[in-house]
């Protein structure tokens, strides 16, 4: 069943839903990796719930117009003007007052909300026949979907994927340092409004399948998985986009392969997955890279120290280091170091007597800087300048076996 | 409007919202200040799930249970944000974005998975409230205030909210002095000993407490607006603390009365028949009294910032 709707053979409204979804998911992916670079992911969150006023008026006014209110195009462009206004009231909040931009977004958020929750609740006072429907603009509704909407969904889609394309390098650009890009005479505010109205048109062509509440998911969580995996910034982008369309085509085969599993939970609980896997065991970034590099570490930590040990002729009482240092071959099991041990304790000695030359060398200092108690010494000084030191400290010496 | 009609009906909504709207005004300020404005938003969206747990645990919509699994999801999603901010290294609102979405999720698949066609929980109820449903059906009049066995009969939420308002007070009054220094200058009020982690985490939980408590009764939409509007348009209006305080204060109580009266009665006085949803006119309300505040406050712009940018 699960294959069938991963291969779009569960029919035509699955298949429809499916290929939408994939398309808002890449969509939103890629927009969004913008708003997170520019540290402003939640803005999407109060975008998202300002379009539900816009959509009750746009249903009041097109019914009241004798046409049909559930028009997705008419509903789509009114969740737009109610997006806008609710954008434009956040940056005039953070522009011309006190108010830091988190308040400002839950300001907006909540009194947009509100003011579209009563207007919902006015408009199931009216009476007006066929409102249902509307409420699925809240967690989306995928169910009656037709092809029209589905047309309506990959044209906003594609849309915004090509002024992202047109628009990326100043988008990237002022993504990462704003100041640098308004002396280069970038107009960064224009930026912004852009690229706060992509997140909008996103939002606006989401609002049908992942509803105004979990779009924000959307923008938010394929971009933070995205960044686990490398630090270039197109790279970021283009990850964004496929987890996204994946997050989104899996998400609707799954929502479509059983019942009450609803579309839009479903596609955020799998990039949340896909994040979860990420956080974990991407290279580099991820928890399980991190924890190995510790251990790596630790490892030549406890190695050093107990080479240095042996070669002082001090007793090791740390198993950790006792254990590493036999399974190296370093030291026979009764604590004794081994030929090889003694040679390599040696050195170690020998090179901590040099790095004492060269900390307390005024003409080495910025080699001096970089002495951690590991760095092996023929990595940041040449030969010629070991033998100078050597000289200094005169020929090796026995080591007390 | 006689009293006949108006203890029943609207009294206990009334003073459930004013109390919801004040609980959650008080922690706003702090938050506000500390730039955390939006954990409001972020507790509002988890408790979800906690609720549905609770009630697959419990089997029943029972206050109890729901408020310590609204509770516990708030404690998780604190932790889980905390967590994936220092393992992935992301910055907090991407990490809060990551982790309320995922849980509200989480919660509305639980709800469609599970039969829940019996009880009264959906998600509409979970964001709008029922604040209209709270009435108190013994009351006849004025004369019911006075009355042991009728008052017996309070819809729950009220006294509940009532102790949830005095607990957030408490809170505030104790802690006052550090509260007031660890908002506004941390590592002085650090180098005074006074343990800022532990201060802020139990600023966090006693907001956590006030919304899940509001939330229960009136729902997340009121939650989320009187967490931030109210404070926000009093920061409009001064520059110290107190005088911040009450004025918020003052903006919630009055978003609350405004909102719900014109909830209920506006419609009537438009020649409609029914109600809108009181939760949503409340947030209304505070909106245009911080749009207000905004516009005319005296203490509106940033102290310092140059004319025009």
């Amino acid at each position: 069943m699960l294959l069938d709707a991963l291969l779009l053979q569960l029919g035509y409204n699955a298949t429809l839903v499916a290929i939408g979804a994939a398309l808002l998911g890449t969509a939103a992916g890629i927009t969004g990796t913008f708003l997170f670079l520019r540290k402003r992911a939640l803005v999407s969150d109060a975008v998202s719930h300002a379009t539900l006023p816009g959509v009750c008026i746009a249903f009041l006014l097109m019914a009241a117009l004798g046409g049909d209110g559930r028009n997705l195009a008419g509903l789509l462009l009114g969740s737009a003007v109610s997006a806008g206004a609710g954008l434009w009231c956040m940056n005039w909040l953070t522009r011309n007052t006190r108010l830091a931009e988190d308040a400002a977004i839950g300001a907006v958020l909540s009194v947009f909300f509100g003011f579209g929750v009563v207007l919902l609740t006015v408009i199931q006072t009216l009476g007006i026949g066929r409102q249902a429907g509307l409420e699925g603009f809240l967690l989306g509704s995928t169910a009656g979907m037709l092809y029209s909407d589905a047309l309506v969904i990959a044209l906003g889609g594609a849309a915004t994927l090509f002024l992202v394309l047109l628009t990326r390098r100043p988008m990237t650009l002022v993504a990462f340092d704003p100041e640098y890009s308004a002396a280069r005479g970038l107009p960064v505010s224009k930026i912004d409004m852009l690229m706060m109205g992509l997140v909008m048109a996103v939002t606006v062509v989401g609002l049908k399948i992942v509803g105004l509440i979990l779009i924000v998911a959307l923008l938010i969580i394929p971009p933070v998985t995205a960044r686990f995996w490398t630090e270039r910034s197109e790279h970021v982008v283009l990850l964004a986009g496929l987890f996204g369309g994946l997050a989104a085509y899996s998400g609707a085969a799954v929502s479509a392969s059983a019942p009450n599993l609803p579309t839009g939970p479903i596609i955020v609980l799998m990039s949340f997955v896909f994040f979860a896997l990420s956080l974990f065991f991407a290279p580099n970034r991820g928890v399980l890279a991190a924890f190995l590099r510790h251990m790596r570490f630790q490892r030549r930590v406890h190695l050093r120290q107990g080479l240095l040990a042996l070669a002082q002729g001090q007793a090791i009482y740390e198993a950790l280091t006792l254990r590493l240092l036999r399974r190296a071959g370093l030291v026979r099991a009764d604590g004794v170091a081994t030929e090889r041990g003694r040679a390599r304790a040696a050195k170690a000695l020998r090179d901590e007597r040099r790095w004492e030359v060269v900390r307390s060398d005024m003409a080495h200092e910025a080699t001096a800087a970089l002495y951690d108690g590991l760095r092996d010494i023929e990595t940041v000084l040449t030969q010629d300048q070991i033998a100078e030191i050597d000289r200094r400290i005169g020929g090796p010496q026995e080591v007390p076996a | 409007m006689s009293g006949e009609e108006f203890v029943p009906l609207s009294l206990t909504p009334l003073l459930i919202g004013v109390f919801a709207a004040v609980a959650c005004a008080l922690p706003g300020n702090f938050l506000l200040l500390r730039r955390q404005a939006l954990i409001g938003d972020a507790i509002s969206h988890v408790v979800l799930p906690g609720i549905v747990v609770a009630f697959l645990i419990s089997g029943a919509i029972s206050a109890g249970p729901m408020m310590l699994g609204a509770a516990g999801a708030a404690v998780v999603a604190v932790v889980l944000i905390e967590a994936i901010r220092r393992l992935g290294r992301i910055e907090p609102g991407a990490a809060m974005g990551v982790v309320f979405t995922t849980m509200f999720a989480g919660g509305v698949l639980l709800l469609e998975q599970t039969d829940t066609s019996t009880v009264h929980l959906d998600v509409e109820h979970a964001l709008y409230g029922n604040l209209e449903s709270l009435i108190w059906l013994d009351a006849i009049g004025w004369s019911s205030l006075l009355d042991a066995e009728a008052l017996s009969n309070l819809p729950v939420e009220l006294p509940r909210m009532a102790l949830t308002l005095v607990g957030v007070c408490l809170f505030i009054a104790v802690f006052w002095r550090a509260l007031k220094i660890s908002t506004f200058d941390e590592g002085f009020a650090r180098t005074m000993g006074i343990r800022t982690n532990a201060l802020g985490l139990g600023l966090v939980i006693t907001a956590a407490v006030a919304a899940v408590a509001a939330f229960d009764a009136v729902g997340s939409i009121i939650v989320i607006a009187m967490f931030i509007c109210p404070p926000a348009a009093a920061r409009m209006m001064t520059n110290r603390l107190e005088a911040q305080i009450g004025w918020s204060v003052g903006f919630a109580v009055i978003a609350a009365v405004v909102g719900y009266v014109l909830a209920g009665y506006g419609p009537l006085w438009l020649g409609q028949q029914d109600a809108v949803s009181a939760a949503g006119m409340i947030a209304t309300i505070s909106g245009l009294i911080l749009a207000l505040a905004a516009v005319f406050g005296p203490c509106r712009s940033r102290a310092g910032a140059p004319a025009g940018v």
